[in-house]
């Protein structure tokens, strides 16, 4: 079974499986292999090739999660770069947690200093749309607000009103059309988009079982980024007040699908 | 063998279940599929919410349900992450399993996580640590759990205990059962030249709670080969035997259907169950036998 190797007599648990905790790291992430080459028994196959297959259990099934995460990223720039990519991201922040569905969130980041997608600027953007779209699949579930409650609300509180947004709205700003980068990416042929065509401010929210992302004017964007800061609807109406906003409008809006679950009057 | 520990769970039946993955929850809720209980990996629902936590939810209420983890890194020089083995119980109070499992590996170190089930050294110090490992775990979930023998690509020139006497003695210090997979057994007997059935010899048959099988990938490598454990294909005619084998000193025991890369249509994973089972009932059979 276990060959006959002399084994060092070793007292503590750290020195030997610290050393190898420390050479598979070294290994994966700094491909340093020489340390945990050190550690393993000869014979048969060469360490090297043994070695080899954990490294393709790690980065292969890291990059296919990042890829389901990010299937508008990995057709905007294709297999190859992509997992070009995912490998060096995989590198520089590995998951800090056994919950892959969790891993992947500042894969937006890491493309926007990522030199080789430079030619790409509305890259990362994407990246944080679909990686909005992982957030509402996973957050808690929450019933919406009924919005026959607000009747029993006196006109003259509705100033101090705050409302609860739900806990799986997200909001993503660009000055590129993402959501229409986005929409052109959910069938074949991909529909060209006119990148100079102004950006998207998108809703992302799970209402129920399905995400639902939809384009907010600039004036509801800053209503709900207000509103998820905290603000009273007085507040958030004044951050609102741009040209054409229409408060009433945008208020049935986001309670028709599902904005908040709840409010207090301040 | 094992009492259910929890009575509010479903038992576990002696016969053979499938491995639940996210591709065919969808078949699950529309079509009920016969087949007598399930197996999730504890990491794949540990979400807050969503569809995929609600579809558990409801198929959770049709079948008896293990919980198999792949993160709590047992065999780390670490004690396990405290914030994760409450996601895991947290987890098993909702879908209140009748087995849990886990695996003589580790995979995560300094704030890490590797996605891989990492070999350690088989050293009397680190045996300490595991035990260790393995009380917290079962402490905080108040209940035995079983640890699965690993697949190993690569071994230790460090280390002094065969693997499964390590597992023999593991099971013995601390409480837990043993999760026999015989798939791992072949893969690795092949991957360093043990004897598999020398291996199944020195697990103590009494302790073994449940038997995995699974597919493997032949990798050729040079004028010898390495089996890689993908999970991605039918079972081995030797993995068969290997079970055959198993029964023959266990006794009927659950055994499970694993397939988690090229995932087939729920049928063909059916069939494997079902071909599974023509071997526990000769295992049946002959405990009848002894019986009588």
């Amino acid at each position: 079974m276990r060959p006959e190797a002399p084994g060092r007599d070793l007292l503590a648990p750290e020195p030997v499986q610290r050393a190898v905790e420390d050479g598979f790291r070294r290994a994966l992430l700094l491909d340093d292999r020489a340390p945990l080459l050190g550690l393993i028994a000869e014979g048969g196959v060469p360490a090297a090739r043994r070695l080899a297959v954990h490294r393709n259990t790690f980065f292969g099934f890291l990059v296919e999660t990042l890829a389901a995460a990010y299937p508008v990223v990995s057709r905007l720039v294709g297999t190859a770069f992509f997992r070009g990519a995912g490998v060096a991201y995989i590198r520089a922040e590995p998951p800090d947690r056994p919950q892959l569905s969790a891993y992947g969130g500042g894969f937006a980041d890491f493309l926007e200093s990522f030199a080789p997608a430079r030619g790409l600027p509305y890259l990362s953007d994407v990246a944080r749309l679909e990686w909005a779209r992982i957030e509402a699949v996973f957050a808690a579930d929450a019933e919406p607000l009924d919005a026959t409650a607000l009747q029993a609300v006196a006109i003259a509180d509705y100033p101090r009103l705050r409302f609860c947004p739900h806990p799986t709205l997200r909001l993503v700003s660009s000055p590129w059309p993402i959501q229409r980068l986005w929409q052109a990416h959910q069938c074949e042929p991909v529909e060209p988009v006119e990148l100079e065509a102004g950006g998207d401010l998108v809703l992302v929210l799970r209402p129920g079982l399905v995400v639902a992302a939809v384009v907010l004017s600039p004036g509801d964007a800053a209503l709900i980024r207000a509103i998820c800061a905290g603000a009273t609807l007085e507040q958030a109406a004044v951050a609102a007040a741009t040209p054409g906003f229409n408060l009433q409008a945008a208020l049935a809006g986001h309670l028709t699908r599902g904005s908040f679950t709840g409010f207090t009057i301040a | 063998m094992t009492t259910a520990p929890d009575p509010g769970a479903a038992p576990i039946p002696v016969s053979a279940g499938v491995g639940l993955r996210t591709c065919h929850l969808g078949d699950f809720l529309t079509t009920a599929p016969v087949v007598p209980w399930l197996e999730i990996h504890a990491e794949t629902f540990l979400q807050a919410g969503g569809p995929r936590l609600r579809a558990l939810d409801r198929i959770r209420c049709d079948y008896p349900f293990s919980v198999h983890g792949v993160g709590l890194s047992l065999g780390g020089a670490e004690p396990v992450d405290p914030d994760h083995l409450d996601r895991v119980a947290a987890l098993v109070e909702r879908v209140r399993p009748g087995l849990v499992s886990e695996h003589l590996a580790w995979s995560v170190t300094g704030g890490v996580y590797f996605n891989d089930l990492l070999p350690l050294a088989y050293t009397e110090p680190v045996l300490a640590a595991v035990c260790r490992n393995v009380d917290q775990v079962q402490t905080r979930l108040g209940r035995r759990i079983l640890v699965e023998n690993p697949s190993t690509y690569l071994q230790f020139a460090a280390s002094t205990i065969p693997e499964p006497e390590f597992l023999a003695e593991l099971a013995r210090r601390s409480g837990c059962g043993i999760l026999l997979d015989v798939n791992n057994i072949h893969v690795s007997a092949v991957n360093h030249g043990w004897d598999a059935l020398a291996y199944l010899n020195a697990v103590p048959a009494a302790a073994v709670g449940e038997i995995h099988i699974a597919g493997h990938w032949i990798e050729p490598c040079d004028d010898a080969v390495l089996l890689i454990d993908d999970h991605g294909a039918e079972v081995a005619e030797p993995v068969w035997t290997l079970l055959e084998a198993a029964l023959e000193r266990s006794g009927p025991r659950p055994v499970l259907v694993e397939w988690d890369t090229r995932i087939p249509a729920l049928p063909v994973l059916l069939a494997e169950a079902a071909k599974a089972e023509t071997r526990l009932e000769i295992a049946r059979e002959r405990s009848r036998r002894h019986a009588a």
